[in-house]
């Protein structure tokens, strides 16, 4: 398309154009412009700005001024502050280790040999395709004081004798966010682990039998070995949506009752957005970063050790 | 492609140590657990499209009427939510906001991604970790800086609001997902058509898109159903009933002080989550192979 007597010439007479479109640098970062504005306006920079937020008493419609560690002071004073830290960790962990566990063994589940497996597996992925906070209007219609179909059956059965007070309740309503959570979660790790087992040879299960392993002893050491590099992606993303986890709760409680299920999220949505604080609530969303730092670290190194493991095995 | 190859393999081997499990044995080790898995999993859509077209006084009266099944089905709340409530409004902003973020965040990442992958300038490897973990930040730290600033631009309660801070997690998602599919196009493709004259654009557009199509897919559902179901910017930054998306009108609009209109609610939620389970119908090995790819990465 270029005339040809360009390639004859000598450099000084290439058109710029031309000789941008022969740099990669030149071309690399034309390329990258687009997406690279957008993410650093608007994520990028918001970040910064959230920790600045958190030194100021910005409040809606009121530029904030410097004031330090105020915040974080009144923070560190704050027991429904350190509540919600603790049920935030209460909510990761047992979230996490439910939907590990379960989603595990639905993946273990999906991959045997079975009729209709594409079938089932699309099905299974349905709670997590679903808008969340849609499923979790079922669920709070599922919840219900009075009306709960899940107390209804209890009560059926014998089990109970009035209905339960699921989210009025402290301990009930953690349960009841958790069993959601969980719910919501189980798909994509059993999906992604399931991709992880598909790749496992088959030989290998048949070689560890000819060797008389029962089947724990083929899970335990060709399954789990195997698995485990894909096993810590998972779970990094599994808890880093987990811990912030927002509209689950927004639905379902609100962080009430007592606040009991308030999460840093929600309480910093409530502090900064519903009360107006925005220096406050900026203040318990960048306390967030350490623990998400601290994740994600942890599954870093874990997974570098796992890769040297396998490599340095062969 | 990946999974079928895999399963393709597969195929030669299957049946392999089979006949060492008996059906009983199966039954209870399989079959049972995976149908609680399953009952489980779908239970809740069940019952809300049961209780969608329950009349009112099937509702709550669980002694007259089994409540697992609608005596007389009804249409009345899906009638009120398209007829006296902004729903209508609602769907229609989700589906503007989604396919222009979805445009928006695609036509970025396709350059970005070839960039990475292809044009491997100084420092691309760096850009490729600093996309990665561009995803790594969630929205829920974000939500209150970038209030301050969709204020400050002018742009609180507007759709362009959600447009332009949308793409801030689906740029991270779509770049990492197609540079996966960018690096399963051969280099002497492109060495080839660079001989023969063509310019990077030309390489872009006629070489690399069209073997890209099913990563493109794949990047544009996902996009389009994590903006279908993002929740908390569309919650903070919109106020007014006319601008809302489906999750936040239902939860902000249809619930009135104490008195809860399930059926309202439920027909709601089942209507806000049909668009994207269709499109999931429609593209589901699509959808398994690259949430699997990306995290294969």
């Amino acid at each position: 398309m270029a005339d040809t007597t360009a390639i004859g010439s000598t450099r000084q007479s290439v058109p710029l154009l031309q000789r941008i479109e022969n740099s990669r640098m030149a071309l690399g970062l034309i390329f990258l412009l687009p997406a690279a504005t957008l993410l650093l306006l608007f994520l990028t920079y918001p970040l910064g700005l959230g920790v600045w937020l958190g030194f100021t008493d910005e409040r809606t419609g009121r530029p904030g001024i410097f004031i330090g560690l105020e915040n974080y002071e009144y923070l560190w004073n704050d027991s429904v502050f350190w509540l919600s830290v603790f049920n935030t960790l209460l909510y990761t962990t047992v979230a996490s280790l439910l939907k590990f566990g379960l989603g595990l063994w639905l993946a273990l589940l999906l991959n045997e040999k079975l009729p209709f497996k594409a079938f089932f597996r699309a099905i299974v992925l349905l709670p997590w395709v679903v808008p969340t906070v849609l499923s979790a209007i079922a669920f709070w219609w599922i919840y219900d004081a009075q009306f709960s179909i899940l107390s209804y059956v209890l009560q059926k059965f014998g089990l109970i004798t009035g209905p339960i007070n699921f989210l009025g309740d402290p301990t009930n309503a953690r349960a009841s966010v958790i069993a959601a959570n969980v719910w919501r979660g189980i798909p994509f790790v059993a999906i992604t682990l399931l991709a992880g087992l598909q790749t496992i040879s088959p030989s290998l299960y048949e070689a560890a039998t000819l060797d008389g392993a029962t089947s724990w002893q083929r899970f335990r050491f060709v399954t789990f070995p195997l698995l485990t590099p894909i096993i810590a992606i998972v779970m990094t993303f599994s808890v880093l949506f987990t811990f912030t986890d927002f509209q689950l709760i927004y639905v379902l409680t609100r962080g009430g009752p007592v606040n009991a299920t308030h999460l840093m999220a929600t309480l910093s949505f409530q502090r900064g957005i519903s009360g107006g604080n925005l220096g406050e609530g900026a203040a318990i969303a960048v306390a967030m970063i350490p623990f998400l730092l601290a994740a994600i670290l942890f599954s870093y190194f874990g997974l570098q050790r796992r890769r040297w493991q396998q490599g340095g095995s062969d | 492609m990946a999974d079928t190859a895999t399963s393709t393999a597969r195929a030669g081997d299957e049946g392999g140590m089979n006949y060492l499990e008996r059906l009983p044995r199966r039954v209870v080790t399989v079959y049972l657990p995976l149908a609680i898995f399953v009952f489980v999993l779908l239970f809740p859509f069940y019952w809300m499209a049961i209780t969608a077209f329950k009349p009112n006084e099937e509702l709550t009266d669980y002694k007259n009427y089994s409540p697992f099944w609608v005596v007389r089905p009804t249409l009345d709340h899906i009638r009120y939510l398209l007829l006296d409530t902004s729903y209508p409004g609602w769907l229609l902003n989700t589906v503007i906001i989604s396919v222009a973020a979805t445009f928006l965040s695609l036509l970025a990442s396709v350059f970005a991604a070839y960039a990475i992958e292809r044009l491997r300038f100084k420092g691309s490897r760096s850009v490729g970790l600093a996309i990665f973990l561009a995803y790594l930040v969630p929205p829920s730290i974000l939500f209150i800086p970038l209030a301050v600033m969709v204020f400050k631009l002018g742009l609180y309660d507007t759709r362009f609001a959600l447009i332009l801070t949308y793409p801030t997690f689906l740029i991270p998602f779509c770049t990492w997902l197609l540079m996966g599919y960018f690096r399963s196009i051969p280099y002497e493709l492109e060495e080839c058509a660079l001989i023969d004259g063509a310019t990077r654009w030309q390489i872009l557009t006629r070489i690399v898109l069209p073997l890209a199509v099913p990563g493109l897919i794949s990047a544009g559902i996902f996009a389009f159903t994590l903006s279908w179901n993002e929740f908390i910017y569309a919650l903070t930054f919109i106020q007014s009933s006319e601008n809302k998306t489906v999750p936040v009108g239902v939860l902000t609009e249809l619930v009135r002080s104490d008195v809860y209109e399930w059926g309202a609610l439920m027909a709601g939620a089942l209507l806000g989550s049909l668009p994207v389970v269709i499109l999931y119908s429609f593209f589901v090995e699509h959808y398994v192979s690259s949430m699997t790819g990306a995290v294969k990465e």
